[in-house]
């Protein structure tokens, strides 16, 4: 279980990015958090995973304080994380990254099953360099193939649709349903798209640097398709979000 | 040959205690062991130290190994190898120096190999180059690979430098005929104090010729490198150079590349990258569960591989 104890991050400048986000994201579930841009999604995940030290509140991952963890320590107690903008490597190959994150040589075959997952072919990528060769697509895809090969306890993915077609798209929900069947760890997914909502166990909707709101999906969805949930509506306006 | 000889044989050219094929080991300036096979003939030079390497066209896949050692410190070796190589012929050589210097004085080698690559020939060139020993000699060494490409010939050219030479200048041209193409791969590793100059001049006179020349280099430490390529594009052809440099620590790097278009269908194109590992790069690997001295190791590990 992760707990999310009154967290608060001000940038230098002195913008309040996150209020106080507390939060608590049981195991095993499919957990996503929604909202505005700028509401402090990112950011919230972004703590979670070390890569954001926040200014105050405490970070709960299975009775054990991970405040202070730096993101390596975090990573080894079973977290992974799937940014919204990948990066390039040089000389890296995407086989050398699923190795890396899979802690073990990988076979063809094994390389396979994790980018089957996001609709890639292994034999004509596994071999493939992370760099410019790769478009955006297709280096979104296997940064999220990297996070699903680490086989977390807890695996954050921060807008997973952002950049991909609409085929792979359908395979990466379908995965993310699988994987919540066979209840293979916590996901945490940052998403806007109502396909990935429909899945959710929990919906949370973070705006302005608070939680807005928190519960099952049967209770939070239609609250936000219906837009009557924030007074301005950032998001979506008049009909709800998804109703353009 | 000593221990310290096999050791260096068997950074730079995986050698396991046995050599088969065609073979001249050369070590403090001298010959220390050579063989010929039915393909390739390999004959001292008269007037001047070296040897002359004669690949006829019969040899296929076969592998020709020319290493070279310096294994203490006062030497200063300077040695001319020239390849002929017949048309139609199909080969690997494997060259590379190391030099170890535990003493006081410098310890240098000089190799200075010219290939003549017959029509539509291909070969591929390795070399490695290590310095080793604790020394306070300087380890030093100076390559010069001049290349002239027939019609349809390739060579492909994989130059490594490892570790541990203090100083290195490295010069390396190429001619070109008629579709010929030359591949370079490049990579380089300095630290300490150390110090590389690296200087590629190709000339592509036939046409469709083409040159595809790729260097990739580490600087750490207070070492300091300087890369330096001319493409001449005397024809319809086409020329790709590109040069990316990582920084670490308080290494530096000056890159100038130059291209010169002499023909109205010479395409040539030149790209430079220097910096420090992307903050970025570092915290992914983290995020998979590296240290950051790791994730360090592995993006460096990778570039240069």
């Amino acid at each position: 279980m992760l707990k999310l104890e009154h967290l608060a991050w001000t940038l230098p400048t002195g913008e309040e990015i996150i209020k106080d986000i507390d939060l608590t994201i049981p195991d095993n579930k499919l957990v996503v958090i929604t909202g505005p841009n700028g509401g402090g999604k990112t950011t919230t995940a972004k703590m979670i995973a070390g890569i954001v030290t926040p200014d105050s509140g405490r970070i709960i991952l299975d009775g054990e304080d991970i405040t202070d963890c730096d993101i390596t320590e975090r990573a080894r107690k079973g977290i992974a994380f799937a940014f919204q903008q990948p990066v390039r490597f040089k000389g890296l190959t995407v086989r050398d990254m699923l190795e890396m994150a899979s802690g073990k040589n990988l076979a063809e075959e094994s390389a396979c099953g994790y980018l089957s997952n996001v609709g890639l072919c292994a034999s004509e990528y596994i071999d493939r360099e992370m760099d410019t060769s790769l478009s955006g697509g297709e280096i979104k895809r296997i940064e999220i193939a990297t996070a699903l090969a680490r086989n977390a306890k807890l695996s954050i993915f921060d807008e997973p649709e952002a950049g991909i077609d609409l085929w792979s798209f359908a395979r990466l929900v379908e995965t993310f349903e699988d994987l919540k069947k066979n209840h293979n760890g916590t996901l945490l997914i940052i998403s806007h798209q109502e396909r990935i909502l429909s899945i959710a166990d929990e919906i949370v909707v973070v705006a302005d640097g608070n939680i807005l709101q928190h519960g099952p999906r049967e209770e939070v969805l239609p609250t936000l398709l219906a837009g009557t949930m924030m007074p301005c509506c950032p998001l979506g306006g008049k009909g709800g979000m998804f109703n353009e | 040959m000593n221990k310290t000889t096999e050791e260096l044989l068997r950074l730079i050219s995986d050698f396991d205690g046995e050599l088969t094929g065609a073979y001249n080991i050369r070590v403090d300036g001298e010959c220390d062991s050579r063989q010929s096979t039915e393909h390739v003939r390999i004959e001292s030079k008269i007037m001047e130290p070296g040897i002359d390497i004669f690949i006829s066209a019969e040899a296929q896949g076969e592998t020709v190994f020319i290493p070279a050692c310096v294994s203490h410190g006062g030497v200063n070796d300077l040695v001319y190898n020239d390849f002929h190589i017949e048309a139609g012929a199909d080969v690997i050589i494997v060259a590379g120096c190391g030099v170890h210097n535990d003493g006081h004085e410098d310890a240098q080698h000089n190799g200075i190999h010219r290939f003549f690559v017959g029509k539509n020939a291909h070969v591929l060139y390795k070399e490695k180059h290590i310095g080793t020993g604790d020394g306070n000699g300087e380890r030093k060494i100076n390559p010069v690979t001049d290349c002239y490409l027939e019609d349809g010939a390739v060579l492909e050219m994989d130059t490594i430098q490892l570790s541990g030479v203090d100083t290195t200048d490295r010069k390396t041209s190429a001619t070109l005929g008629s579709n010929a193409k030359f591949i370079v791969r490049e990579r380089l590793t300095t630290d300490g104090d150390e110090t590389a100059d690296t200087d590629f001049v190709v000339t592509l006179n036939g046409e469709n010729s083409g040159v595809d020349l790729v260097s990739r280099s580490v600087a750490r430490g207070n070492s300091h490198q300087f890369y330096k390529s001319t493409i001449i594009g005397n024809n319809r052809c086409t020329g790709h150079s590109e040069c990316d440099a990582i920084l670490s620590e308080q290494g530096t790097v000056i890159a100038l590349p130059a291209l010169e278009a002499n023909h109205i269908d010479a395409e040539l194109v030149h790209e430079a990258a220097i910096g420090k590992i992307a903050g970025e790069q570092i915290l992914k690997l983290r995020t998979l569960g590296l240290t950051e001295e790791e994730a360090e190791e592995r993006i460096i590990a990778g570039f240069l591989k």
